[in-house]
């Protein structure tokens, strides 16, 4: 291996990447859920619908969607890797132990955590992503907005929020990211080496601020539709 | 008893113990009663009573670690009520005193569990994975010859008193125990940063934190989750800010260093 590899595949290295994929995927959940925001135009859709338009054809977009799975890719990958080997570093465990006094449960379950992220996201793309990049699980049904026609993403919305237990997975899933990212979120900081006695103090309740307030907006959005009908 | 509390009264416990015989064979908790036991005592004398009793009654006593009994050798370990050192913060387990238990108590007391930290026999387990570390790199080197003027070297006082507070580690690995990875990352942070805050350990600075690093991978210590119980567990309390300082030495190291 050469230095660049042997920096990446040790335990800080591995960190490392955690934080700047964890990092990453925070800037994405800041713009995906501006975007969603256009759902709340009361325009029946349009602002949104063009939007999502825009998101499936621009080319920035689509190089940066590449970006955004590898992101994904790194982060899973890396994790799995470190439990594994965090798993082998105690093969006997304590028959007595109580990590609640010296730790956050989040802090001690980022894994599972993670894991309800990944279904709730496999679940996710499987009814959005995937209809209306690719056409397929069904598809969307068409719309026309100024004599031109786009997929009506909308309604797929409308239609998918009226059923109360996939409301019940999307609110559960926001409250697991939520937790994942109030740890995660300032771990990131400290695995980067970013800390400092001026600006940790405000990066730990930005944190705790930012992962509350993202979550709650985009767990607002099946709320609302779910009662809005 | 001079100095004792007068309204202290003796207490009975059970203790559930480790036993192991070997490193290579199985062990489990085995179940002690113990009588009249003052609470002046510290908890390694608690433990020394009953090993008098079972060398007594011809019973193999209780294997356990301890040198100094001050707190500042780092030999004592034990995992006590499943708490690292046990309940009080800020102790050693040779400063933990019985006081801090009640008449009746059942105590489960355990040895550090790690794979880097093999029990070698009962409640003893094998840290020289910390002595290899250390030995990656966890010094500076100097040429022998007159002892030099004291002061010599302008550090500043802030900076000092952050070396010393790394270097107040005393190795005991209450950080890979209390750990949910078994990760020694608050040990190998205090002496990586100790050193590196330091002019006289600048200059090793980039190859120490790499061997020391790798050396730790090596022994098979688990990553860092930033939890903190580490710190949070630590005898001396070294702060996770070591751990942070650790983090950039290291990323700083392999960007910068001339080991390709």
């Amino acid at each position: 291996m050469n230095w660049f590899t042997k920096t990446f595949s040790s335990t800080i290295g591995r960190k490392i990447i955690m934080s700047i994929t964890g990092l990453f995927l925070c800037s994405f959940l800041v713009v995906h859920l501006i975007g969603n925001l256009t759902l709340f135009k009361g325009d029946d859709g349009v602002t949104f619908n063009l939007y999502s338009h825009f998101m499936a054809n621009n080319p920035i977009i689509r190089t940066m969607e590449i970006v955004l799975v590898l992101g994904f890719v790194f982060h899973i990958y890396d994790a799995l890797v470190l439990t594994r080997r965090n798993k082998a570093a105690r093969p006997v465990g304590y028959a007595e132990n109580h990590p609640q006094e010296n730790s956050t449960w989040s802090s001690r379950n980022m894994g599972l955590l993670g894991t309800v992220i990944l279904v709730f996201l496999i679940i996710h793309l499987w009814n959005f992503f995937v209809p209306a990049r690719f056409g397929a699980a069904g598809g969307l049904e068409g719309v026309v907005i100024e004599n031109v026609d786009y997929d009506n993403l909308y309604l797929k919305v409308v239609q998918s929020f009226q059923i109360w237990w996939y409301v019940l997975i999307y609110v559960i899933s926001m409250i697991a990211l939520a937790y994942h990212l109030i740890h995660g979120f300032q771990s990131a900081f400290q695995s980067l080496g970013l800390t400092h006695k001026k600006y940790t103090p405000f990066i730990k309740t930005f944190g705790v601020v930012f992962s509350i307030a993202v979550c709650f907006g985009f767990a607002i959005i099946p709320i609302y539709f779910f009662f809005a009908a | 008893m001079a100095g004792s509390n007068p309204n202290a009264k003796p207490m009975d416990l059970t203790l559930k113990i480790w036993r192991q015989k070997d490193r290579n064979t199985a062990g489990q908790l085995v179940t002690y009663t113990l009588k009249n036991i003052s609470p002046d005592m510290s908890f390694l004398e608690m433990l020394d009573v009953l090993n008098e009793e079972l060398l007594v009654r011809g019973e193999e006593p209780v294997a356990f670690d301890h040198d100094c009994r001050e707190g500042i050798c780092g030999m004592c370990s034990l995992f006590i009520n499943g708490r690292a050192h046990g309940p009080e913060r800020g102790t050693t387990t040779c400063q933990l005193h019985m006081r801090h238990f009640n008449h009746g108590d059942t105590i489960t007391i355990e040895p550090w569990r790690a794979a880097a930290f093999p029990v070698h026999k009962d409640l003893i387990v094998d840290r020289s994975a910390f002595d290899r570390i250390q030995q990656a790199g966890g010094y500076v080197s100097v040429n022998t010859g007159g002892v030099p003027d004291a002061n010599e070297i302008p550090i500043p006082k802030t900076i000092a008193d952050k070396a010393f507070d790394a270097a107040t580690c005393i190795g005991c690995g209450a950080c890979v125990a209390a750990c949910k990875n078994a990760s020694a990352m608050l040990f190998v942070s205090a002496k990586v940063s100790q050193l590196a805050m330091l002019p006289q350990g600048k200059v090793e600075a980039k190859t120490r934190v790499e061997n020391m690093v790798a050396q730790m991978d090596v022994e098979g210590f688990g990553a860092c989750s930033n939890t903190g119980a580490c710190a949070a567990e630590c005898p001396v309390g070294i702060s996770l800010d070591n751990i942070a300082m650790l983090n950039r030495e290291y990323l700083g190291a392999k960007a910068s260093s001339e080991n390709v």
